[in-house]
């Protein structure tokens, strides 16, 4: 409805866009186009441009073991942080949402990890990780456990930081379950308990149905932040041991910021934008055509 | 097992459940307390537990002449207040247009808008670092902020809300001879304040813990923030002084921490407002 009086009313709404369009326009969608282009070219060196280059850093990637690496890791990464994360946040929620003793303090320690810094916390898990002298090894010292390197240990090391991943964003999710349950009608319950159904027969044939657009919602978080999530790999592992705990964004970080190969970054970046790129079109067109409960 | 009461007692949680829930409340906490006994004590009892441990600040007072805090404190606070300054300003300009204006091209600009949402600038880390140093800001704290001055979740969440609110309001303003950034500013900011302080919860704190992007552009006191400072202390600065790692750990997370548990219910309830809109 044009409801502007005058007919100048387009050019306002253009200048009331300009300075927010020019700013994202600069800094997402030109630095997405760019890179895709810079992907084709060389690094440039010492002022000379990059030439044309066509598949070639494409190439250095399917050969490169790191990124191969990073590739798998993240993978599993992803596998781990989002069930486990999503699962412990509706566990969370329905705990939180009934009248428990205490519910305040569990609520609040659910969700304090999420206020604070990543880096922070890392430091703190970095502490808590430390052979001989953190927490942990303090614990499993009592049952009379060896000793171990969580963090320095090929095998554990990707699991070690999946951990902390996962007690940083659970307490994130719980919120919008939390949102959501308290938006159930209360007669639901009254309805079931009137049909006298067990617990879990109300959670998985009421509830969860009902939760599933809020599954979504934090899945597709999940997916993103699976992606995004490096600051405490900087922190805890810079990647190693040799690599096992590297991740595609730490290794673009390295591949961009360590070693100025700025054209193989960018080959990289691609291969971010397009898994973002299909999490988001699947989004589109396959999530919000189909769940429509609410 | 429980008395019958009027209250309809069905589906409660049971002693189990209770006990769970705290188990799992306390081992989330967990890391958290350590952190807080270490930075509390002298570094010798860092990990001997025992109740009557003399209690000290000393640790703190260490970290902070050890590395230039107070610098990056600033750093961050100026930061954090730019960018959401600049968010909330071009936010509520862009969402007032979706919301109130027909215009050829509105819906593929509101599309161009909501690509940011999945391609954050936090991956386009080496073209933004090009594009910094062609305008020559590398290492200021402009640098940092700018590529998050225009937030597509601003301009999202605002313009949800302004398209609730009724339009008898904003046409009765105009009658009254209002121009249309006066009734934006009389009508509609106003009435979005709920919206605005939830978005401004999220943001400081996002843009208080993030970390990768300013480490990637600053390399001087002058412009790191707290994290960046953070990192480049406990790895370098330090050997292994848990003690005042730990110190400057809490130092570093305490503004967000405290504030967090004076205003618990507006943190909780801004970050259910943001991500359901």
């Amino acid at each position: 409805m044009l409801h502007q009086p005058s007919g100048n009313s387009a050019l306002h709404a253009y200048l009331l866009l300009l300075p927010a369009l020019v700013l994202l326009v600069a800094f997402t969608h030109y630095p997405a186009v760019a890179t895709l282009i810079d992907s084709f070219f060389s690094t440039p060196k010492g002022g000379r441009p990059g030439v044309w280059v066509g598949l070639e850093n494409y190439e250095v990637m399917s050969g490169d073991p790191v990124f191969w690496k990073a590739a798998t890791n993240n993978l599993w990464f992803a596998l781990a942080t989002i069930p486990a994360s999503i699962g412990l946040a509706l566990v969370m929620a329905l705990w939180v949402n009934e009248r428990m003793t205490g519910r305040g303090f569990l609520r609040m320690a659910y969700f304090t990890p999420t206020v604070l810094p990543m880096i922070a916390v890392a430091n703190i898990w970095l502490f808590f990780y430390t052979p001989g002298y953190g927490l942990l090894e303090q614990i499993t010292g009592l049952f009379g456990l060896p000793s171990h390197n969580w963090l320095g240990d090929q095998r554990t090391a990707l699991g070690a930081i999946t951990l902390v991943a996962v007690w940083k964003e659970a307490g994130f999710f719980m919120i919008f379950y939390l949102a959501a349950l308290q938006s159930l009608s209360p007669s639901l319950r009254e309805a079931a308990a009137i049909e006298g159904a067990s617990r879990w027969y109300f959670f998985r044939r009421v509830q969860w149905p009902l939760l599933m657009p809020t599954t979504l919602f934090v899945m597709i978080n999940a997916v993103i932040n699976a992606v995004r999530m490096v600051d405490h790999v900087v922190v805890l592992t810079r990647g190693g041991p040799d690599n096992a705990s590297t991740l595609l964004l730490y290794h673009l970080y390295e591949v961009g910021f360590k070693f100025w190969d700025t054209a193989y970054a960018a080959a990289i970046t691609v291969v971010l934008l397009a898994v973002l790129a299909s999490v988001a079109l699947f989004q589109f067109f396959v999530l919000d055509r189909k769940v429509h409960y609410q | 097992m429980k008395a019958p009461s009027t209250r309809l007692a069905y589906n409660e949680p049971g002693w189990l459940d209770t006990a769970a829930a705290w188990l799992l409340a306390l081992l989330w906490i967990l890391p958290l307390v350590y952190t807080v006994w270490t930075a509390f004590h002298p570094s010798e009892y860092s990990t001997r537990f025992e109740l009557l441990a003399p209690l000290t600040l000393d640790n703190f007072a260490r970290a902070w002449e050890a590395a230039p805090f107070a610098r990056y404190f600033l750093n961050t606070t100026l930061l954090v207040l730019l960018i959401l300054g600049c968010q909330l300003v071009l936010g509520t300009l862009a969402a007032y247009a979706f919301a109130r204006y027909t215009f050829p091209g509105k819906n593929v600009l509101f599309a161009l808008v909501l690509v940011q949402l999945m391609i954050m600038p936090d991956i386009l880390l080496v073209e933004n670092y090009k594009t910094m140093a062609r305008l020559g800001l590398v290492d200021t704290l402009v640098a940092i902020g700018l590529p998050y001055f225009a937030s597509a979740f601003a301009i999202f969440l605002l313009r949800q809300t302004f398209l609730g609110i009724p339009k008898e309001l904003d046409e009765a303003a105009r009658v009254e001879g209002a121009s249309p950034l006066q009734i934006l500013w009389r009508v509609y900011v106003p009435l979005a304040r709920p919206v605005y302080t939830a978005f401004a919860l999220v943001s400081v704190s996002f843009h208080w813990n993030n970390f990768l992007w300013p480490v990637i552009i600053t390399n001087s006191v002058g412009s790191r923030p707290l994290t960046v400072g953070l990192q480049v202390f406990s790895s370098t600065d330090q050997g292994v002084d848990w003690s005042i790692i730990t110190a400057a750990t809490l130092m570093t997370s305490a503004p967000l921490l405290i504030g967090f548990l004076l205003f618990q219910r507006q943190f909780v309830q801004s970050f259910m407002r943001a991500g359901i809109k």
